[in-house]
């Protein structure tokens, strides 16, 4: 089995030096793209490849990329900027790759801005991954002192600075429209939109913004080709691998790199080791904290955008989060709903005071008071904090972790409303 | 310009010159001054501004939308817990409350003897590792009360 993203990567977690990356045939995308092929073609490539989004929404990333105008329709300055902002809960696979091969992400950067002529690309990394920020700028000024960033790369006309942005806290700031806001300097608020960022980003200018991941694929397919990206996939029209994670109460919680539309059963199981003695699967979150639960009677579903989205979830992060028998799911819902009312930004209403008065509600059902007409209340909830009514997408995130919990496991509210006290404590 | 010094002067005029924007360089000025102060009071938080041709309350505006720039003292050493959900499953309450027992103090509280400050935060990306925390940008997993008697010894040794 192919691993492309992972493959190389040192077993004591220190990262990949330039030697080491162009040993894998590192920065051959790069080459072939600059001798070979216009900003056009490597786009096309990108299209083809069928790369879906990785930071969770899974829109395809060159459609994305062909929002970008034409440099002789907008010209310079352009940017690219690379979301490493991951706080989703649950999730911790661009930590990975951030910090065992930065220059995997630096190549696919430096990819993406030739295919959409931008002159300038970011790297936002939270504050907290100070490990993968010291790697990068390591691995930039590697790349810089061979001639890989900077003015006429490799003898071309192809220009490129690359300045890494370590955040300072706050999960708003992975927001694509709030992170601009955070790169010129403001607070992580989100913008709104139309325009779309592409058009009007960054100080008004074109901005591409991409998720860690998605940009780690890049010099792959850039190199290998399209048909190769589409074929490691189990899931026609959803390309490549996924680093698909597993965290809560079983056997080997971790990370892997498998084909796109791996079932979840094997995910679990073979590689997550199955459940930790005593403890029995009751349910799980797909992909991080803003998607909708699972259950045991789902486990032979595909792990891709399009197969999680019939069973009523998202693949989101593909990092899965485990609900096991002897944990109360009130309290992890609101262990949930708590950091989504923290985080909000305070921008518009329905997130700022609706988050709050969620989380107070399951609190107080996790507390025993709950009262009839609550998980009524909290549906509505769902509803009013749903899309179409906030500027971004924190709160409906939010609301999703709520419907699931609300379908599944809904007897184990009532039980806390009925008998006054958490059936767990 | 009475507080800053001249080396945080030069480090956040390197910066201003490095984003090229009016106000680009602000969180990472502000950052600055709390890597050489700890945290960013009221008076480096008015000459920072000064520098970056922002009025305090434009920057305070930015300082207090980040978790974690300080506009408070802190202890010498920051605890960042983490208490979302991978965490929470993995016994994240058992972690805070002998933290808390040990330390003497809640979260969002500082130790009488100014050595921690425990601040619970969001998602450390460390889920595979869970419970988790980072100490001074240290990440700790696995976490059982044993290995945090051991790891708040170890802090306390190096002051002593």
């Amino acid at each position: 089995m192919e691993r492309p993203l992972t493959e190389g990567m040192r077993p004591d977690g220190e990262p990949l030096s330039l030697k080491e990356y162009e040993g894998l045939g590192g920065y051959e995308g790069l080459r072939k793209a600059l001798a070979q092929r216009t900003p056009e073609a490597v786009l096309e490539e990108v299209k083809s490849a069928n790369l879906l989004g990785r930071g969770g929404a899974g829109f395809p990333a060159g459609v994305k990329w062909g929002y970008v105008p034409s440099v002789e329709d907008v010209p310079r300055p352009r940017y690219v900027a690379v979301n490493g902002d991951e706080m989703e809960p649950g999730t911790f696979k661009d930590r990975y790759l951030m910090e065992r091969n930065p220059h995997q992400l630096i190549e696919g950067t430096m990819l993406c801005a030739y295919a959409v002529c931008a002159d300038l690309a970011y790297i936002f990394v939270r504050l907290e991954y100070g490990k993968a920020a010291r790697a990068l700028e390591k691995a930039i000024a590697e790349a810089r002192e061979a001639g890989y960033l900077g003015r006429r790369i490799l003898g071309t006309d192809f220009d490129l600075e690359l300045r890494p942005h370590v955040s300072a806290g706050r999960y708003m700031c992975g927001e694509a429209l709030a992170l601009l806001n955070v790169i010129e300097g403001r607070r992580a608020i989100p913008r709104v939109k139309p325009p779309h960022p592409t058009l009007s980003g960054l100080w008004g200018r074109p901005t591409l913004v991409n998720n860690v991941e998605t940009i780690c694929n890049v010099p792959h397919i850039v190199r290998k080709g399209a048909a190769w990206f589409n074929g490691l996939s189990l899931t026609p029209g959803d390309g490549g691998t996924k680093l698909y994670g597993a965290s809560g109460r079983v056997k080997r919680p971790g990370l892997w790199e498998l084909p796109m539309g791996t079932p979840l059963r094997e995910i679990l199981e073979e590689h997550a080791g199955g459940m930790q003695d005593g403890y029995r699967l009751r349910g799980l979150l797909p992909g991080g904290a803003s998607t909708e639960f699972i259950t045991d009677q789902h486990l032979d579903v595909k792990m891709d955008f399009s197969a999680l989205q019939r069973v009523g979830s998202r693949l989101g992060t593909g990092t899965i989060v485990v609900l096991d028998d002897k944990t109360c799911p009130v309290g992890m819902v609101y262990s949930l709903e708590a950091f989504f009312a923290r985080e909000s930004c305070g921008w518009c209403t329905p997130c700022r005071d609706g988050l709050p008065w969620t989380a107070q509600t399951i609190w107080a059902i996790e507390q025993g008071a709950g009262r009839d007409g609550d998980l009524e209340r909290l549906e509505a909830q769902v509803r009013f904090l749903g899309p179409g009514f906030t500027f971004c997408f924190l709160a409906p995130g939010a609301m999703e972790p709520i419907r699931g919990a609300l379908r599944w496991f809904r007897p184990d509210f009532e039980a806390h409303i009925r008998e006054k006290r958490c059936p767990w404590r | 310009m009475a507080v800053l010094t001249a080396e945080e002067q030069r480090e956040i005029q390197e910066e201003i010159a490095r984003s090229g924007h009016w106000g680009a360089a602000s969180i990472e000025a502000l950052k600055i001054v709390q890597r050489h102060r700890g945290w960013v009071s009221d008076e480096l938080l008015r000459d920072t501004a000064e520098m970056l041709q922002m009025t305090p309350d434009e920057l305070d505006n930015v300082a207090t939308f980040f978790s974690l720039i300080f506009r408070r003292p802190v202890g010498r050493h920051v605890i960042l817990l983490c208490d979302s959900v991978s965490c929470w499953v993995m016994g994240y309450n058992k972690v805070r409350e002998h933290l808390s027992a040990r330390l003497g103090i809640g979260p969002g509280e500082t130790t009488a003897d100014g050595l921690f400050t425990l601040l619970p935060v969001a998602c450390l990306g460390a889920c595979e590792r869970a419970p988790a925390m980072m100490i001074d940008g240290k990440l700790y997993g696995d976490l059982t009360s044993d290995q945090i008697d051991y790891i708040l010894a170890t802090y306390r040794e190096d002051e002593a």
